[in-house]
């Protein structure tokens, strides 16, 4: 999907020390990284949280307003209080427990997706821009997948392999390859007229070894800029998929699972909507704060163009 | 001059072959039999066998791709089991909604974005400035269906302003039409605005800084005049690429608001195809959103002889 893109003009990283001072210093970082540590503390203490099992369906709770009280019965037949913070769904279903249950899906999405869009990328780029005759074919295929829509390429993906948490992942990685691809390239390109690596070269270090010792580590800052914007990009993508019900299975709690099955009511009800939409976004939001801290700070004589060319 | 335009659309030659190779191997390297992933799932063994045979799916991959890309050539893009019509029929008769919030979206954006984006290069560091890099922040943050739902919420649920859902051709008149189209347009706009905004912003900032501007000034040009003539008018370029690019953003959006809005557009058509496994026309409706998207690319690169006449190929 077309959305931001780090500056292929940072430089290598500085010393962890002096990198962490000037990360915590900054105010887009901190803000993202404290909202995105309780997003993630919150989703994977779920189970402690007051909630109930995500997908316990109770005809008799349903359509619940939020901050109704109501008895549950479990599957085992116990009946216990239970508040519904932010109501139930047409099934019964807690949305408080399924929302910090859907959680977990889209960091983990946002997460995997950046990795291992991140690492193919890398791999692809490195190898377009050290093995010359292959770079012409290479690029011509990555141009090729830029050119169909990001969504869409996903959407098919999914709708060809089943969706599965697997299968979902994979097909939100794919269409964001080429765009590291390129990033990784035009760095590599540049890297390889700097001196040290002709140093490299001229005591007869070999491709391998010089990529991985030379080359490989000067392209991370902006490629962890680059990483946190697919995150926050996968995040809406996934949940996108969800909504549209070509996503992971309808009873797994996603955030756009749940907005798919509100919507449906949405007239009446329309928090089933609302609490797992405004949490979204405010993931989103807090991922993308993170990578133009991460941007400014990785760089200090980066120019604050503030432009983030698609 | 012409080699420049002759280079330039030869260049899109390969990436179109692309396309086709990917959304062609899409089916082939799934697992299971394509006659029968193709055909669909409730397709009898002969709909399969015909399938097969008009495909030739029993030849190498080489001969397939020779088939399909010949057939796609002569305007054949496959038959929908779905829908029981051919996918291009189907194609046409869901275009119009489709380029009737996607022009209306774009018109809607450039009209915001633009000026916010002058204004906020002009004042670099104003209230204004900070305002729109915040709305912009959030633009690209907000997913496409929260926002519309909101809209839905309070423009046609609690004000009672417009109607909450659907779409009028433009054959039934001009007001139902527009008045359907206006909330779906906001909602996809806002990302595009965010975009927009931004690479204006920046383009016109950098712009300013150049000596012509500040000559223009010095000749006591009207500071309006500076802007719009001057500044904005060298940062075209920049702002009407990033138009060309956000269209894959605004495809991916179409997709998600005629959803949220039931606009029967191809948008809707792609979600409706996905669920029904009908793959015939989800094949057809990438190639005619990544056709469009490189095409309009296109355009927009050889504009840019007509949009700066320092530019000579």
């Amino acid at each position: 999907m077309a959305g931001p893109l780090a500056d292929p003009g940072l430089p290598a990283l500085d010393a962890p020390a002096t990198i962490w001072r000037r990360l915590s210093g900054n105010l887009s970082v901190a803000v993202a990284g404290g909202v995105l540590t309780v997003l993630a503390g919150v989703s994977l203490l779920a189970p402690v949280l007051g909630t109930i099992d995500p997908g316990l369906l109770d005809p008799v709770n349903r359509d619940l307003l939020p901050g109704a009280s109501a008895e549950v019965l479990s599957l085992t037949g116990e009946s216990t209080a239970h508040t519904f913070w932010m109501g139930s769904d047409s099934y019964g279903r807690d949305i408080y427990s399924r929302v910090l249950y859907g959680g977990r899906v889209s960091l983990l999405v946002g997460a995997v997706v950046a990795t291992l869009s991140v690492a193919a990328g890398m791999a692809i780029g490195l190898v377009s821009g050290f093995v010359r005759w292959l770079d012409g074919l290479v690029m011509r295929v990555m141009d090729g997948l830029m050119a169909i829509p990001g969504i869409l390429l996903a959407i098919a993906l999914v709708s060809l392999w089943r969706a599965s948490l697997l299968t979902v992942i994979v097909a939100i990685t794919i269409p964001e390859i080429p765009r590291v691809t390129r990033l990784v390239r035009s760095l590599v390109l540049s890297i390889r007229e700097e001196p040290y690596i002709e140093a490299a070269l001229a005591v007869g270090t070999r491709t391998a070894p010089l990529l991985v010792r030379h080359v490989l580590p000067n392209t991370l800052a902006p490629l962890i800029v680059q990483a946190t914007y697919i995150a926050a990009s996968a995040i809406l993508v996934e949940s996108i998929l969800s909504f549209l019900g070509v996503g992971l299975p309808t009873d797994v709690p996603t955030w756009g699972n749940i907005m798919a099955e509100g919507r449906l009511q949405f007239n009446q009800y329309p928090h089933n909507v609302f609490f797992p939409g405004v949490l979204l976004a405010l993931t989103v939001l807090a991922v993308n704060l993170l990578g133009d801290g991460l941007r400014d700070t990785l760089d200090p004589k980066f120019n604050k163009r503030g432009v983030r060319p698609a | 001059m012409l080699r420049f335009l002759l280079r330039r659309i030869l260049a899109t030659v390969p990436v179109l072959v692309v396309v086709a190779v990917v959304v062609f191997l899409m089916l082939r390297l799934t697992p299971g039999d394509p006659a029968a992933v193709i055909a669909g799932d409730n397709a009898t063994s002969e709909q399969i066998e015909q399938i097969r045979d008009s495909l030739g799916l029993t030849r190498p991959l080489a001969v397939q791709f020779g088939i399909w890309a010949g057939n796609l050539a002569r305007g054949d893009l496959g038959e929908s089991f779905f829908f029981k019509m051919p996918v291009s029929a189907l194609i046409a008769q869901r275009l119009e909604p489709t380029i009737a919030l996607a022009f209306t979206t774009i018109l809607l954006a450039v009209l915001v974005s633009v000026p916010l984006g002058v204004l906020a290069a002009w004042r670099r560091g104003g209230w204004l400035d900070r305002g729109l890099m915040a709305f912009s922040t959030l633009g690209f943050s907000i997913p496409v269906f929260v926002l519309g739902y909101m809209l839905i919420w309070l423009v046609s649920l609690k004000l009672g302003w417009l109607p909450v859902q659907g779409y009028r051709r433009l054959a039934d008149g001009f007001g139902p039409f527009i008045r359907h189209l206006i909330l779906p347009s906001i909602t996809l706009s806002v990302i595009y605005v965010a975009l927009i905004a931004r690479v204006t912003r920046a383009a016109v900032s950098e712009a300013l800084t150049e000596d012509f501007v500040r000559t223009a000034r010095a000749k006591g040009l009207r500071e309006t005049r500076v802007l719009i003539r001057h500044a904005l008018a060298n940062a075209a370029i920049p702002i009407v690429t990033v138009i060309g690019i956000g269209i894959a953003l605004l495809i991916g959006g179409v997709v998600v608001t005629e959803s949220v809005y039931a606009i029967p557009g191809l948008g809707r058509l792609t979600v409706d195809a996905v669920l029904a496994r009908d793959f015939p026309t989800i094949q057809a409706v990438i190639l005619f959103f990544s056709v469009a998207y490189v095409l309009i690319n296109l355009l927009i690169d050889l504009s840019y002889v007509v949009l700066d006449p320092r530019i000579r190929y």
